[in-house]
């Protein structure tokens, strides 16, 4: 919320560490994006309940939202603000998640300055589409993913234990992020 | 798939090369534009009496209304890459090749008489205008749609309609040095028509292939 807040041009807490992140520092880029999950998770509940539609969407709107943005990255310009971007992302994916759930009316979504921050609700049990998608990915991708996702651990200990090269591994889990995005996208239509 | 475990995949995933959206875009332009040339050398090619057109207004207004058209499509497509693009005072422009098509067509009502005004607009060429101008818009809407693929446009008919605009705009230029009919009526009638055209194929192949 402070991000949207701050004054001047791109000189707010959230360009700042994108820009940290787009020039390789890991850890501002993992905090920036834990940061928007919690904003747009707050976007996305409103708009599905609106909807009337269940809970169990909004973490999948959340994650394809932070899928898209990735992916994106180089449509900001960094002279502007990153809020607004993000906003503009978070809509778009939003609405494509109340699009696939049938919603044939879209209420208009208000800019995220009106949302509280949400926590992602803990439900291991949940079957959401995201790991329906996962299985579309190739066992290698999967494999690569969940090491490094679930598991945690670094790309070269995934490396070593796939001996594969630190390049491939990198280049596979790219692959895999953009057919994830891709699956999503399949889903809708 | 938790989510703090997708931001854990993607803080893992290596930086891209920058991407310049600018060079792209000016490089699919580019490479467009010279496939339409390769077409308009081997199916068009200029008048015969070029050398005599060049000195009449008619002629050269179809030159610069089709450019004045073809700048602005394309620097408001290139800002719609941009998710949080605002089409801003640019859209402004795109009204400017219309009043000077528009005044082009009263100065022709008022100087040529009544019984013309339906010869002229129909003139010599009109299928050859409608098929030629989508033909060599091919290739530059193709490389656009290819460009705009790296972007994040939120509405991707509209778009992709926007991109068929301006390929239409850029073959125009090339097909009105071919073209022996010059009056404003014509032009205002055809080259429109064979816009709208390629609006409709550009806004098709947005919606199938700008999606993100």
């Amino acid at each position: 919320m402070s991000a949207l807040s701050a004054p001047g041009p791109a000189d707010d807490p959230w360009s700042k560490m994108m820009r940290a992140a787009m020039a390789g520092d890991e850890g501002a880029y993992r905090r920036l994006l834990t940061d928007i999950a919690r904003i747009v998770r707050g976007m996305a509940r409103a708009a599905l309940a609106r909807a009337r539609m269940g809970d169990a969407d909004i973490e999948d709107a959340v994650q394809e939202t932070l899928l898209a943005i990735h992916l994106k990255r180089h449509t900001w310009d960094p002279n502007q603000k990153l809020g607004p971007w993000v906003n503009a992302i978070a809509r778009h994916k939003i609405i494509d998640a109340l699009r696939r759930k049938g919603a044939r009316k879209f209420a208009p979504i208000e800019d995220f300055e009106e949302f509280l921050a949400a926590p992602e609700a803990d439900d291991p049990h949940r079957l959401s589409d995201a790991k329906r998608l996962m299985e579309q990915l190739t066992p290698r991708q999967r494999d690569i993913v969940q090491s490094i996702s679930l598991d945690g651990q670094s790309i070269a200990a995934t490396a070593a234990r796939l001996s594969m090269s630190e390049v491939a591994v990198r280049v596979a889990l790219h692959r895999a992020l953009k057919a994830l995005s891709a699956a999503w996208r399949r889903s809708i239509a | 798939m938790r989510t703090a475990d997708l931001i854990a995949a993607l803080a893992a995933d290596p930086v891209p090369e920058r991407i310049r959206l600018g060079p792209h875009f000016a490089a699919a332009v580019g490479g467009g534009f010279i496939g339409a040339l390769v077409l308009y050398a081997l199916f068009v090619g200029p008048r015969p009496d070029i050398g005599a057109a060049v000195r009449t207004v008619w002629f050269n207004l179809k030159f610069v209304d089709a450019a004045a058209l073809a700048v602005p499509l394309l620097m408001l497509f290139v800002r719609l890459a941009r998710p949080d693009a605002k089409p801003g005072a640019l859209a402004l422009w795109l009204l400017a090749p219309f009043v000077l098509l528009a005044g082009g067509v009263v100065v022709e009502l008022a100087v040529v008489p009544r019984a013309e005004w339906l010869t002229r607009l129909i003139g010599q060429n009109w299928m050859y205008c409608t098929t030629m101008i989508p033909m060599m818009a091919a290739p530059i809407l193709a490389a656009l749609i290819a460009a705009m693929r790296l972007g994040a446009p939120q509405h991707p008919a509209l778009t992709g309609a926007l991109a068929g605009a301006a390929s239409a705009s850029l073959a125009a230029v090339l097909y009105a040095s071919h073209c022996p009919d010059d009056s404003p009526l014509f032009v205002a009638t055809w080259y429109s028509l064979a816009t709208l055209i390629c609006m409709g194929a550009g806004a098709l192949v947005g919606r199938w292939f700008l999606q993100w």
